[in-house]
């Protein structure tokens, strides 16, 4: 379980090795504090939708699923990215009202982010990776908060290093988009390093 | 005749989704290891974003504001979803090397953002071509990382053997590092650098000026 763990948040990174959900790592990454939000729905979305798309796949889709009411050889497992979506869209709208009612200071800071999220590839892309690794319950929860953490990560370091480029000299084609390429594969590099040494 | 030739021709280079407008990059860097995944993906994204904009922009009439994000995804995603169905009948070992990828289709930035800014407000030709534009600039790019990396990271093009191996007696040594994820970025940051070196109106200002020496920041 904690190589599951360790291994989602550095090894296999979800932004870093996988490039999900990079378009939004990219654009939402020149401000810390606005990472840094970004980074933390990231990780309750990711915790949550993991394991409630785990649920729903093999409750409702997975071949033989609907057999306690006599139809043991429907296969609804085509219908999962429709499903998969429309719970992502659902639980980011219950989490903003929720926090609209509960927390409305935190709500306004995040405010922007929380719609963002839905289509954010790094949250679906970690339910079809539950799905073709075949986690189980407990391992689908590892796997959630794991690679949530591990993106919220990488961009939360991202977007340091990205506030203090504003003051170096940058050849004038690499200025923002170019440069920012250049450190995500540094920073990818670092993150691969990590799966040959220490963690065995 | 030359405004439809525009729509075609402006996402090529100069307005091309992936450099410029950093759209629909996720897919974009997962899948160029090789060229043929690199192909097959253009190929599937190009499909499914000229369909989906033709859609569209066919009922954007009947389409209340309110409910138009859920309906343009439903479309993406039963377009993709026969997509998915269509290379594991045909491409089955494609479709396994592409892994969840094509299914990434769905939330592939690009397609809802010419949705969302193209279809929705013109006609169904002119967002056919704009779509069919769109994908041919994105598959370019998928196409030349691809190159770069399946020629430098195993010697081969379309896995026939292009630069001699070692291991069969030649003098090339495949460079793994091309296929690991950091290339990816790499080749794509330098691809931004050349077409802003080329054109310059592309380029980003920088929120500061470095100053000279002698200079004073009043200047």
């Amino acid at each position: 379980m904690s190589d599951l763990f360790l291994s989602s948040v550095f090894e296999q990174n979800l932004a870093l090795s996988f490039f999900l959900g990079i378009c939004t790592f990219l654009a939402v990454s020149r401000r810390f504090e606005s990472a840094l939000g970004l980074g933390i729905v990231m990780i309750v979305v990711q915790t949550i939708s993991v394991p409630v798309n785990y649920l729903i796949f093999q409750g409702l889709l997975v071949e033989g699923a609907w057999a306690w009411v006599g139809l043991p050889e429907v296969d609804l497992s085509f219908l999962k990215l429709l499903c998969f979506i429309g719970v992502i869209a659902a639980m980011v709208q219950i989490l903003e009202m929720l926090l609209d009612r509960y927390f409305p200071r935190l709500h306004h800071a995040l405010g922007i982010f929380l719609p963002l999220v839905t289509v954010n590839c790094a949250i679906l892309g970690g339910s079809l990776f539950m799905v073709e690794r075949q986690y189980g319950f407990a391992e689908s929860v590892v796997f959630g908060v794991g690679s949530g953490m591990g993106w919220a990560l990488a961009i939360v370091t991202f977007a340091a290093i990205r506030e203090r480029l504003k003051y170096s000299d940058i050849p004038r084609g690499l200025q923002g988009l170019g440069i920012a390429f250049v450190i995500t594969g540094l920073m990818s590099l670092g993150f691969s390093a990590f799966a040959t040494g220490g963690m065995q | 005749m030359k405004q439809s030739l525009a729509y075609l021709t402006d996402p090529l280079v100069k307005a091309n989704p992936i450099t410029l407008h950093i759209l629909g990059i996720c897919s974009a860097l997962a899948v160029t290891t090789s060229v043929s995944t690199a192909l097959t993906m253009s190929c599937a994204l190009t499909v499914v974003l000229v369909l989906s904009s033709a859609m569209i922009s066919a009922i954007r009439h009947h389409i209340p504001t309110a409910i138009r994000l859920i309906v343009q995804i439903t479309i993406i995603a039963s377009l993709v979803i026969v997509m998915d169905m269509f290379l594991k009948a045909f491409a089955f070992e494609m479709s396994k090397r592409l892994s969840i990828f094509v299914g990434l289709i769905v939330t592939n930035c690009l397609i809802l953002a010419r949705a969302e800014t193209f279809a929705r407000q013109n006609p169904v030709w002119p967002s056919t071509l704009d779509a069919l534009g769109n994908g041919i600039g994105y598959g370019i790019i998928l196409l030349i990382v691809g190159t770069i990396r399946e020629l430098f990271g195993a010697g081969t093009l379309l896995g026939f053997e292009i630069l001699p191996l070692v291991e069969n007696g030649g003098w090339f040594r495949p460079l793994r590092v091309m296929l690991l994820a950091p290339s990816a970025f790499f080749i794509v940051g330098f691809l931004v650098w050349i077409i802003r070196s080329r054109r310059p109106e592309q380029i980003e200002q920088p929120e500061f000026r470095i100053l000279g020496h002698d200079e004073t920041g009043e200047a």
